[in-house]
């Protein structure tokens, strides 16, 4: 579990993700999408979240074995989920691709969110 | 933090290498910083080299957007070059515009992209 | 409440015999393949299983897919893996842990025959545990298989997507058969790596082989081509049938600025032109004699 309040966190979560993912044999592009959809998750937390933290667990189903990272952060919530998920890339001061970004970059994706209480995101990348 | 990103002057090119990771404070000073230089030099083009980095997510993607269109109002041209397969393809699968971002294999090829964009203009 | 226990404290009392029992049953049933599996090494299975068994049922649970029963699905998964690669069939595989029902049962009847619904509740537990055992035991195997197969299909699709070299700066990537999305990773992955291996320029993507081009494989391929301008190359999509470029006009696909010709040939003249070569046509020299 990682804790994320500074832009150092975000990298040193970086590199964690891209350790656990090389160690579990994921390919190149596999690790990158991962760690990428990891950083714009992680910079939400810090940008809009006022911190919070990351999670990291292998999962399995059957043989087949992935990762998954839980998202967590106290802030202010997201009133309008669907909203939030459209690209605002152009307008800089929205998530721009963050979580639709994310769920690209992912094979699954949920997201849960309370306004005045907080918002979770988990991804999960199978190999 | 006293860290700068080094921008080095390639005759009417500027270059710079990315090779830590960014932060805010970082890349608004890179921004201050080029786009000092672009005036000071009168450089005509811009070359940033990200074949350090592994991962490109769409912070970066929107501060190297941004230092294009800057340095286009300041009558440079910017060419990223260098950017790692795999994350070429995880930008596509982000969905990152990237657009009007001229893109080069490396520093050499970049510097011929932006020699022919200047001898075409004249 | 009877527990896990039981059966636990019953497979310790018994374990010799209930191991020999047991391959003595695994190796009567038609099912031992003896040109697959060395008796010594299903020896070896048996009794690591039934030391596993017996420690997850030591621990009260009967929950297979629980904590408790780790070490037993990792065997089982170990097992089932090796012979679904040795050539077993799924019945087979499964057939390892079903066959251990006649022995424990007629050692649960022995210990519990005084008490009638003792023997029922231990009997039925214990069938329900082995059944999900063994089924899990054939997730595995399908898993497996089916991963034997991704990777073949993968080094295939490796296989079936050569980029060539057509000149010096001018790559040509001629696709053949559907463009799904695994198969678009690999042309991507492959195209790009190429790229920088050979720094060429441009990249022909030539589509005649592709049978049918809806919505889909056009965003593939605008994802090939938006990857490939990334890493500093051009992109010249050839081998547009017409039927292609009527489906592409009613789906309303939006090529952008990427090129198009009809057949590979023009495209590689453009890109000679483009890379600033050129092809004269000198009289064809006289045949010797």
């Amino acid at each position: 579990m990682l804790g994320i309040r500074s832009a150092e966190d975000i990298v040193r979560m970086r590199q964690v993700v891209r350790e656990h993912a090389v160690v579990h044999g994921f390919s190149l592009v596999d690790q990158t999408k991962l760690v990428t959809a990891a950083s714009e998750l992680a910079r939400n937390i810090l940008n809009y979240g006022k911190g919070g933290e990351v999670r990291l667990s292998v999962v399995a189903q059957g043989p087949r074995r992935g990762l998954k990272l839980v998202f967590s952060d106290r802030g202010p919530g997201i009133p309008d989920i669907a909203l939030a998920m459209k690209d605002g890339y152009t307008t800089g001061s929205g998530m721009g691709l963050g979580l639709g970004g994310a769920k690209r970059l992912s094979n699954e994706f949920h997201i849960e969110s309370i306004v005045g209480a907080g918002t979770r995101v988990t991804i999960v990348r199978w190999k | 933090m006293n860290e700068r990103i080094p921008i080095l002057k390639m005759g009417q090119f500027l270059l710079v290498t990315i090779q830590v990771d960014m932060h805010d404070k970082l890349a608004l000073t890179l921004q201050d910083d080029l786009t000092s230089r672009i005036a000071q030099e009168r450089a005509r083009g811009v070359l940033l080299d990200i074949s350090a980095l592994d991962v490109v997510d769409s912070f970066i993607g929107r501060m190297i957007a941004n230092i294009s269109s800057m340095a286009r109002v300041l009558d440079a041209e910017t060419v990223v070059v260098g950017m790692q397969p795999a994350v070429a393809i995880t930008l596509v699968e982000l969905g990152l515009p990237l657009e009007g971002v001229h893109t080069a294999l490396n520093v050499e090829k970049g510097m011929a992209l932006l020699r022919r964009r200047l001898e075409s203009e004249s | 409440m009877a527990t896990a226990g039981q059966i636990s404290a019953i497979l310790k009392k018994h374990e010799k015999d209930l191991l020999a029992d047991w391959i003595k049953e695994q190796l009567a049933a038609t099912s031992l393949r003896g040109d697959l599996l060395k008796e010594s090494d299903l020896r070896e299975q048996s009794r690591s299983f039934l030391a596993a068994f017996q420690a997850a049922a030591h621990s009260g649970s009967d929950d297979v897919n629980g904590p408790a029963f780790a070490d037993v699905r990792q065997l089982l998964e170990e097992l089932s893996k090796g012979r679904a690669l040795a050539g077993f069939s799924p019945t087979e595989t499964a057939m390892f842990v079903f066959s251990l029902k006649q022995p424990l049962f007629a050692r649960l009847r022995t210990e519990l025959k005084a008490d009638a619904q003792a023997l029922a509740d231990e009997t039925w537990k214990t069938t329900v545990m082995l059944d999900k055992l063994g089924l899990y035991t054939m997730e595995v195997y399908q898993g497996s298989r089916e991963s034997v197969i991704d990777r073949q299909q993968r080094e295939l699709l490796e296989l079936s997507t050569p980029v060539v070299e057509l000149w010096e700066d001018v790559l040509a990537l001629p696709l053949v058969g559907t463009l799904d999305s695994q198969r678009t990773q690999i042309v991507m992955e492959t195209l790009l790596q190429k790229i920088v291996q050979t720094g060429a320029s441009i990249a022909i993507i030539d589509i005649t082989g592709v049978p049918m081009v809806d919505t889909l494989v056009a965003q593939h391929l605008l994802k090939t081509v938006a990857a490939t301008r990334l890493m500093g190359a051009d992109c010249i999509i050839s081998g547009i049938r017409p039927q292609i470029a009527q489906t592409i006009v009613h789906l309303g696909v939006d090529l952008g600025e990427v090129t198009t010709k009809a057949t590979l040939a023009d495209a590689f003249l453009m890109a000679l032109k483009r890379t600033g070569a050129r092809i004269e046509k000198k009289a064809a020299a006289p045949e010797r004699q």
